[in-house]
């Protein structure tokens, strides 16, 4: 199934591979990366933007011995190929022997191509992009009186390709295609406004929600916010909605990642086979989900990816890691040089309702704010906003707090995953009970 | 320095040249795109060359040299805009771009291109010289090395470190509607170091930076590379002996200089133009109110002699200003680009900037800094019972239409009963924008702006951006530590 351009960059990525071994190299790998795209934004019923982007990036890195040299360029003619290529031989010289760097081991590389149906082409028209993006912000002005102003709503399609080789005789490519809606509006209360947002996402465009159901919830959740309050400092627990989780988990796979790790600038060193959290937790990656947002055949160095255990009953199973950070470890790649591809943890029976009744008192999060995570001790502080939970149910909005803590404490003392699962990411997951954490407020 | 001329002249070579363009074949392109019914056009070619090296575990790991060029078309109508680029400089890339780019608007009508105003921008503010270049790359290699081996000197303890070196010479050039044709030469470099520091099992990072519009000689000649390695193990080292920080309201003295970032967040973006004409900004409609202690003047100054954040001309070719935006402690002006600027009755304050060829021109920050006052920071200090003194912050983030902040302290102590006591573990504090500053009680007379390290995100859009103030009292924020009492 080879088309004209997926032809283009094989020959293109052959050429550099065959340059790099008469200039004397002992390995190369290539890729190129090209994306087509539309993005129509409507703001107050009216076109906002319509913006067209067609873009590609090639990059290379060369293996002179143990030194190597990296460069890139977006141009992808013969001369700057050349320039780009010779750039990274003239670094080659100057970096230093490392005797962990190099390409992939051979034998994990991919050896077949599985069609993870990923891409699927929609020729969208900039006409038809607005048409959709204004019902979606249409209905959610509609939604509440209380709705005065918007930022607007968007709807994107992104059509992307990549194509890799490398001098061990890899060189394959796959294509993918995403779209997306969102809404942003705002709401007036007593002393200012509150604004707040949805959105959809998907390979395929048939697979997004209505344009009239994401205005309605981002209305929703805007309106929700009104009339937030402080509440006072002190130790309260805390439930994260599930698109908050997404970021707990996602801190928890960056301290488990090789760089962290070979570093030891991580919270999780040499946790490897020990209980970091509950019996209840468990997490896969799943790279190889059908029409998944994190879904990849194989990984930045051309490694099959393949399903996994992160963490099962609570012990972390195995780390996050690429061919440099494994040898660094005197470990195997786990096929994640350049991320992970789609994380799943397992759902709880519970719904986020249940959740709250069960927690009683306490905070649910559905907005963080700020930077304030140290993963190599594990130090979280960030602002936070969302409702206060009394009785069981959700009492009023709040705002302008911080929550605080330590996440290897959290992970040990989490109380519940939910079942409201949010599929709209590679980390797909419910909402978290966290335990106790410390509130700042008045 | 070279002047402005050589600028454009540098510009049309670089971008131009290779591709056969000239002055005429760009104007007739422009020309295709106005009608009716188009308001502004521009074009945007651009070219950036970046290189960085990295050392680690004590070798020199990697190095990198990227080329990125291209042009983006932007063709405005009334409030709508129509963009589109293209990553190859050649006329029929040019041309589609532009036919992309006004398709938002019906067909028809001409427009003439107004007579052209270029030259306008006469200062440089930097050097044009690429800095890549400036000097050789074995001298850039023993650079990282002897600050390798300084930071592993400085403390046994200090296990980890990674020093890295980065520089960029971008070349642009605007072509708009309204007879603009300037382009700008801007340099841009920074050295970085990263310290773990480790102890009785206890882990903790230091690290510090610092860059601007010159040429890597410059840390060569001004040695400030031993300064970031100082100031990377001091912290690493005073972080393992950190306590919890408290959490709760109380008076907050902020150092001078990079803590400045505060303003960033708590004022900065709320001014945008594109927030307040839009009105979803906590700012919107308050000009001329009192949203600050009379003490406080902010301004954005573009125009700092190689400052990070400095610009001789915006990404639409016009020239960069100093902006008054809170004087004696009232709302004074906004950030502006163009479009914003002309749907609101105003002038462009020389702030459209963006990312790159790649991304539509924003109301953006330049160099944020608020004005000294008269007090000696020890006075400051001892005017506070119990409070935290935070004088390292890692960034921030701001909800410009509830106007909610926060940033993130990474070197912070106790202040208890005048006096500086404890170090305390990193804390982010939290407040509300349009009343932060009428908090303020007290300023320094120490305003120092910040190493040049700024790096501020908008829309998925990143820029360099400076920040500074001088040392001052908040005599109420929310600390966010886990430490009750």
């Amino acid at each position: 199934m080879l088309d004209k351009e997926q032809a283009q960059y094989q020959a293109i990525i052959t050429d550099i591979l065959q340059g790099a071994k008469q200039s004397g190299m002992d390995a190369v790998e290539a890729a190129i990366a090209s994306s087509v795209g539309l993005s129509a934004s409507v703001r107050l019923g009216e076109t906002d933007s319509v913006e067209f982007s067609r873009s590609k990036v090639l990059a290379l890195t060369v293996y002179w011995g143990k030194k190597k040299g990296s460069a890139s360029t977006t141009d992808i003619q013969p001369a700057a190929i050349q320039a780009a290529l010779k750039a990274a031989i003239h670094i080659a010289e100057y970096t230093e022997d490392d005797p962990f760097s190099g390409l992939a081991d051979k034998e994990m590389l991919a050896k077949d191509i599985p069609d993870l149906d990923l891409y699927h082409p929609a020729d969208i028209s900039a006409e038809k992009a607005l048409l959709l993006a204004k019902e979606c912000e249409t209905s959610a002005r509609d939604f509440d009186a209380r709705i005065i102003n918007s930022e607007g709503a968007t709807f994107s399609t992104h059509q992307s390709h990549r194509v890799y080789g490398n001098s061990l005789g890899f060189l394959a490519g796959y294509k993918t295609s995403q779209y997306s809606l969102s809404c942003t509006v705002i709401a007036k209360e007593q002393e200012g406004m509150q604004r707040d947002y949805d959105f959809t996402v998907g390979r395929a465009e048939s697979d997004l929600l209505s344009p009239a159901f994401v205005g309605k919830n981002a209305a929703f959740r805007t309106v929700q916010r009104l009339n937030a309050r402080k509440i006072k400092t002190g130790m309260a627990s805390v439930i994260f909605s599930p698109e908050m989780a997404r970021g707990l988990w996602g801190h928890l796979l960056s301290a488990i990642s090789g760089g962290q790790l070979y570093r030891r600038a991580s919270f999780l060193v040499d946790h490897l086979g020990k209980q970091i959290f509950p019996n209840f937790i468990h997490l896969e990656e799943l790279p190889h989900l059908q029409k998944g947002l994190g879904s990849a055949p194989f990984d930045a160095e051309g490694v099959q990816t393949k399903p996994r255990d992160i963490i099962q009953a609570g012990v972390l199973q195995g780390y996050v890691l690429g061919s440099y950070s494994a040898r660094k470890l005197g470990l195997k790649t786990t096929g994640n040089a350049g991320g992970v591809h789609n994380v799943v943890v397992t759902p709880g029976k519970e719904s986020l309702k249940s959740l709250c009744q069960a927690m009683q008192q306490g905070l649910l999060v559905t907005e963080l704010m700020g930077h304030g995570v140290n993963l190599v001790t594990g130090d979280y502080s960030r602002g936070a906003a969302g409702f206060w939970i009394e009785g069981g149910e959700i009492q009023y909005p709040v705002h302008e707090i911080t929550i605080a803590g330590n996440l290897k404490e959290m992970f040990k003392q989490l109380m519940a995953v939910g079942n409201d699962i949010d599929r709209r990411s590679g980390i797909i997951t419910g909402s978290v009970w966290v335990g106790k954490m410390m509130i700042g407020g008045t | 320095m070279h002047n402005h001329l050589s600028a454009l002249a540098l510009a049309e070579q670089t971008l131009w040249e290779p591709a056969g363009l000239s002055l005429q074949s760009v104007e007739t392109v422009l020309g295709k795109i106005l009608g009716n019914t188009i308001d502004y056009a521009d074009l945007y070619f651009q070219s950036a060359e970046h290189e960085s090296w990295i050392l680690e575990d004590g070798i020199i790991k990697e190095g990198s040299y990227n080329i990125d060029y291209g042009v983006g078309v932007r063709a405005i109508s009334g409030e709508k805009v129509g963009f589109a680029f293209s990553d190859d400089i050649v006329l029929p890339a040019l041309e589609a771009a532009a036919m992309a780019a006004k398709s938002i608007t019906a067909a028809g009508g001409t427009q003439k291109i107004q007579a052209r105003s270029s030259g306008i921008v006469s200062r440089a503010l930097y050097n044009t010289a690429n800095p890549l270049q400036s000097i050789p790359n074995a001298e850039k290699i023993s650079l990282l090395r002897s600050l390798d081996s300084a930071a592993r000197k400085a403390d046994p303890r200090v296990k980890q470190v990674i020093v890295s070196l980065s520089g960029v010479h971008e070349v642009v050039l605007v072509m708009a509607s309204d007879g603009t044709l300037n382009a700008d030469v801007r340099p841009l470099v920074r050295l970085n170091v990263n310290v773990i520091a480790e102890e009785n099992g206890r882990r903790e990072q230091g690290s510090q930076g610092g860059g601007g519009r010159f040429a890597y000689s410059r840390f060569l000649e001004q040695d400030l590379g031993s300064h970031y390695v100082f100031e990377a193990v001091r912290q690493a080292i005073l972080n393992l002996s950190a306590v919890p920080a408290p959490a709760g309201v109380m008076p907050v003295v902020l150092g001078s200089g990079w803590p400045g970032v505060l303003l960033h967040e708590a004022i900065g973006h709320g001014l945008e133009g594109d927030f307040n004409r839009k009105g979803s900004s906590a700012f919107a409609g308050r000009m001329g109110e009192q949203v600050a202690s009379s003490l406080c003047t902010v301004v954005d100054d573009g125009t700092l002699i190689e400052r990070r954040g400095s610009l001789n001309m915006d990404d639409e070719g016009t020239p960069s200003q100093c902006t008054t935006l809170i004087e004696k402690g009232v709302l004074k002006g906004y950030l502006q680009d163009k479009l914003n600027a002309r749907l609101m009755g105003m002038q462009s304050t020389g702030n459209g900037r963006r990312e790159s060829y790649a991304s539509l021109v924003l109301p953006r920050m330049t160099n944020t800094y608020l004005l000294p006052g008269d007090h000696v920071p020890e006075e400051i200090i001892a005017s506070v019972e119990r409070g935290l003194y935070a004088v390292n912050f890692g960034g921030g983030q701001v909800d410009i239409t509830s106007g909610k902040f926060v940033f993130n302290a990474s070197e912070a102590y106790l202040i208890e009963k005048g006096k500086v006591t404890r170090p305390v573990k990193g804390a982010t504090l939290i407040g509300n924008g349009p009343e932060i500053l009428k908090q303020v009680s007290m300023l320094g007379n120490d305003l120092k702006l910040d190493t040049g390290v700024g790096v501020c995100g908008k829309e998925g859009q990143s820029v360099p951006v400076g920040v500074g103030q001088p040392t001052l009292k908040i005599e109420n924020m929310t600390v966010g530590g886990t430490n009750v009492g």
